[in-house]
């Protein structure tokens, strides 16, 4: 299984959230936002500083800072 | 049934909660307050089959968690005896994360109506929502609704009415949270309702499981009403939580999620959506940003449409400024021509007309200002903004939502910092909201734009266009700079996260912009009519009253009297000595010199009975130490006037430069004054107009500031502002006389 973080992944790139280690506030929205373990997410874009990234999930937009998703980890292992 | 129902209005941001409410309640409607918190709430009325129908609009919400204001306010409101029924909006074509809040809306136990909106853009989208289905499932009726065009809402209505006669009596058990919890959750739940621990306002579930989230507002209030009980429910959240970390890895409230979402995709796979496309499909929207938030290409769209704004607004409001500018121009000479002399006049022209006009004349500007803001606010392209520039405002400690605020302070051309103030409400993050409370003052709102025209017009007559963009980037310059150094020392604190969600590009309703549009320009008009009103009366009175004592008065009388008898003696003698040589010109141009000497005269009583009154003295008081800064008495009065509104700026240059009743776009003649004057040259212009920028904010803003946080704050802005400014201006001021 290959688990990386959306700061690495290519642009339309798919996958599904394996891990999620965040807590207080941070932690708590992205859980709200439905980024949870088993959500499959896709990289839409990134803005024009390469910080922050668009990505989607659960038919929305959501953008993310990268030192955030970093505490997001990926299996990118095709399907 | 009931003749008067109250009902609540809850969703997630974006999912079209506004335009429904806007579509139920339209014109009766308006804002509130909740007192000492600044979260707004609407509330609007409607009548359904002859029974009055109260809405309330409360934030938009994706959950019910303690960690934000509008999440607190909102979930308080439906705790409390208030609404009885909840229409819960849920956008259709994004139906797994708007569950989320439905979800907890169930936990809550709140009787429930779900408005299905959108679901023209989810047909679009190729998703087709069983409602029966989800009905069944969630055990809630569900109305399918399209709010921009108003279709189902009859049937909305209908069916809150029939839930709020019935008093739904909602069975809160759909959800099974896992094993690692049930167990205490049932065990948490026999504690509560043996004791009846608040199970007045919400169901023993919602406590048992705000418990297990660690909910630090509802612990706070369970320790304070009874410290027993709640220390056990602690003690039980307490073991799961270190259960679920050893076990699981996370806390509990992550399991808690995990379920919830569980149940929505358990929902929807037994066939709530149907999909038509493939799944992976690019929407309308994705392939709009790949374009306008491009690497390349959107940072150039993006100033192409601030420049646009920026354009858009100066031009089309040149028009309407003009006529305002006559119409108060044509009210002041009704009142100088119809009124006997005297201090009503003088303050009617001065105080009232000048003060007020001058404002009023700006209002189109302001509009067309922040009409282009609400059409960038509600298209959603604003969000791309905060989006791209998010990474370049950290760097200033600041948040990309921050970009806002500062454009609708002046950051374009232009703007108030009323609005601009409240609007850092949208700033979740406190450290972050209060830096840019804190520096959006420094933007060059429309009062400052009459200063900077006339000062640049006067002395950089040349490059006018690009000394007014340059006097824009350094107000964000400054600003930016500011904020940094306010995080770096006051405000310091870690970044709080930014998970913002993209809404889909949509087209605005005309409805929608022009609320939006009135409300702040609204603000605005108020401003003006109150206390821009009283200020320019108060300036009137301190620069007329002291009047010059009689002895004065007599002396200048006297002058005059001389004068007209020399000047005639001088013009008989003349006629007598040139009878036959014809010189009508040289006693034409003696008679004018006459003239301009009388006018000389009269400007030296004029400029005495100033200097004479409490204005004067104030501004002569401070000139020791201004003049450092090269502004003499009279730009202090002007100065002085700022600090209540920056408005009043130019009028009362004007009248301290005896110029009598000068309306700031006409400036001419001031700057020609000004120009001539040998204590004015570019230098000092510079200087005033840096002072002018940035010292203390105006009375309104400085009230709004207060509000926003605390009258310390405000306190602080206004000194820490004038310090800034006057040290700028006085570098500026020094370095520049060596240099030039």
């Amino acid at each position: 299984m290959q688990h990386i973080v959306l700061r690495h992944m290519k642009k339309g790139q798919s996958g599904t959230i394996a891990t999620v280690k965040a807590s207080g506030e941070l932690g708590r929205r992205l859980l709200e936002m439905g980024l949870i373990p088993g959500t499959r997410i896709r990289i839409q874009g990134r803005a024009p500083l390469k910080d922050p990234v668009a990505i989607r999930v659960m038919d929305s937009t959501l953008t993310l800072r990268n030192n955030e998703a970093d505490h997001i980890m990926i299996d990118i292992t095709p399907q | 049934m009931k003749k008067q129902i109250l009902v609540a209005l809850a969703g997630n941001p974006n999912s079209g909660k506004t335009t429904l409410f806007n579509q139920l309640t339209g014109s009766r409607q308006h804002v509130g307050n909740y007192p000492g918190i600044t979260v707004d709430y609407k509330e609007g009325v409607l009548t359904h089959n002859s029974r009055n129908v109260q809405i309330t609009d409360l934030p938009g919400t994706y959950s019910l968690t303690a960690y934000s204001m509008e999440e607190i306010v909102a979930r308080d409101y439906l705790t409390s005896a208030g609404p009885q029924v909840v229409i819960n909006i849920v956008d259709a074509s994004n139906l797994q994360r708007n569950l989320y809040l439905s979800c907890q809306l169930i936990e809550l136990g709140v009787p429930l109506v779900i408005a299905l909106n959108m679901m023209d853009v989810a047909e679009k989208r190729g998703m087709h929502v069983d409602i029966e289905k989800l009905e069944n499932l969630l055990g809630v009726p569900v109305v399918a609704v399209v709010a921009r065009s108003g279709k189902g809402l009859d049937n909305l209505v209908e069916t809150a009415g029939k839930v709020a006669d019935e008093g739904q009596n909602r069975q809160s058990d759909k959800i099974s949270y896992g094993e690692d919890l049930d167990g205490s959750i049932q065990r948490m739940r026999n504690i509560i309702e043996k004791h009846e621990f608040f199970t007045e306002s919400c169901p023993s579930l919602y406590t048992a499981l705000k418990y297990l989230e660690h909910d630090e507002v509802l612990c706070g209030k369970g320790r304070e009403k009874d410290a027993t009980i709640a220390a056990e429910l602690e003690e039980i959240s307490n073991r799961v939580s270190d259960h679920t970390r050893k076990t699981l890895g996370v806390y509990p409230e992550a399991v808690i999620a995990d379920h919830r979402y569980g149940f929505i995709k358990s929902m929807l796979k037994e066939g709530i959506i149907s999909h038509r496309f493939e799944q992976d499909r690019l929407y309308t929207s994705d392939k709009i940003d790949m374009v306008l938030t491009n690497r390349f290409i959107g940072p150039a769209i993006m100033l192409a449409v601030l420049y646009g704004v920026y354009r858009f607004t100066f031009t089309w409001s040149e028009l309407p400024v003009v006529w305002l500018e006559n119409f108060f121009g044509w009210l002041g000479t009704m009142v100088e021509t119809s009124l006997p002399d005297g201090l009503l006049k003088s303050m009617l022209i001065s105080g009232v007309i000048d003060g007020v006009g001058g404002v009023l004349g700006f209002v189109p500007l302001i509009m067309f200002m922040f009409f282009s803001i609400a059409i960038l606010e509600d298209t959603g392209y604003l969000a791309r903004v905060a989006y791209m520039m998010d990474r370049l405002f950290r760097i200033f400690g600041l948040h990309g939502s921050s970009v806002m605020p500062y454009i609708v302070s002046g950051g374009i051309a232009g703007g108030c910092a009323v609005p601009g103030v409240m609007a850092t409400r949208a700033l979740k993050s406190p450290k972050e909201r209060m830096a840019t409370l804190l520096t959006v003052p420094f933007m060059n709102c429309g009062a400052k734009l009459p200063v900077l025209a006339l000062l640049i017009g006067t002395f950089f007559s040349d490059n006018k266009a690009q000394y007014m963009f340059f006097f824009t980037l350094l107000a964000w310059f400054v600003a930016l700079l500011a904020a940094k150094f306010f995080r770096a020392t006051v405000l310091k604190g870690t970044p709080t996260p930014f998970v913002m969600e993209l809404p889909p590009y949509r087209f605005p309703t005309l409805q929608g912009l022009a609320m939006h549009t009135w409300e702040r320009t609204w603000q605005y008009i108020k401003k003006a009519g109150t206390i821009i009103l009283g200020i320019s009366i108060l300036l009137w009175a301190l620069m007329t009253f002291p009047a010059l004592p009689d002895d004065r008065t007599a002396y200048y009388d006297e002058q005059r009297r001389q004068h007209i008898s020399t000047s005639a003696n001088a013009m008989s003698t003349g006629n007598n000595n040139h009878t036959d040589s014809a010189e009508p010109a040289s006693t034409a141009s003696s008679m004018v010199a006459d003239t301009t000497t009388i006018d000389d005269i009269n400007r030296r009583e004029k400029k005495e009975a100033l200097q004479h009154s409490i204005a004067g003295r104030i501004g002569t008081f401070f000139e020791p130490l201004s003049s450092l800064a090269g502004f003499d008495w009279r730009t202090n009065i002007a100065l002085v006037g700022g600090f209540a509104a920056k408005e009043v700026i130019v009028s009362t240059l004007g009248t301290a430069y005896s110029m009598g009743d000068i309306d700031a776009e006409a400036a001419l003649p001031l700057g020609k004054k000004l120009k001539n004057d040998p204590a004015w040259n570019k230098v000092v212009a510079i200087s005033a107009l840096l002072f002018v920028m940035f010292y203390a904010p105006c009375f309104v803003t400085v009230v709004c500031i207060a509000r926003e946080s605390s009258w310390k704050w405000a306190f602080f802005s206004i000194t820490f502002n004038t310090i800034f400014a006057f040290t700028l201006a006085v570098l500026t001021f020094q370095l520049g006389s060596l240099i030039a």
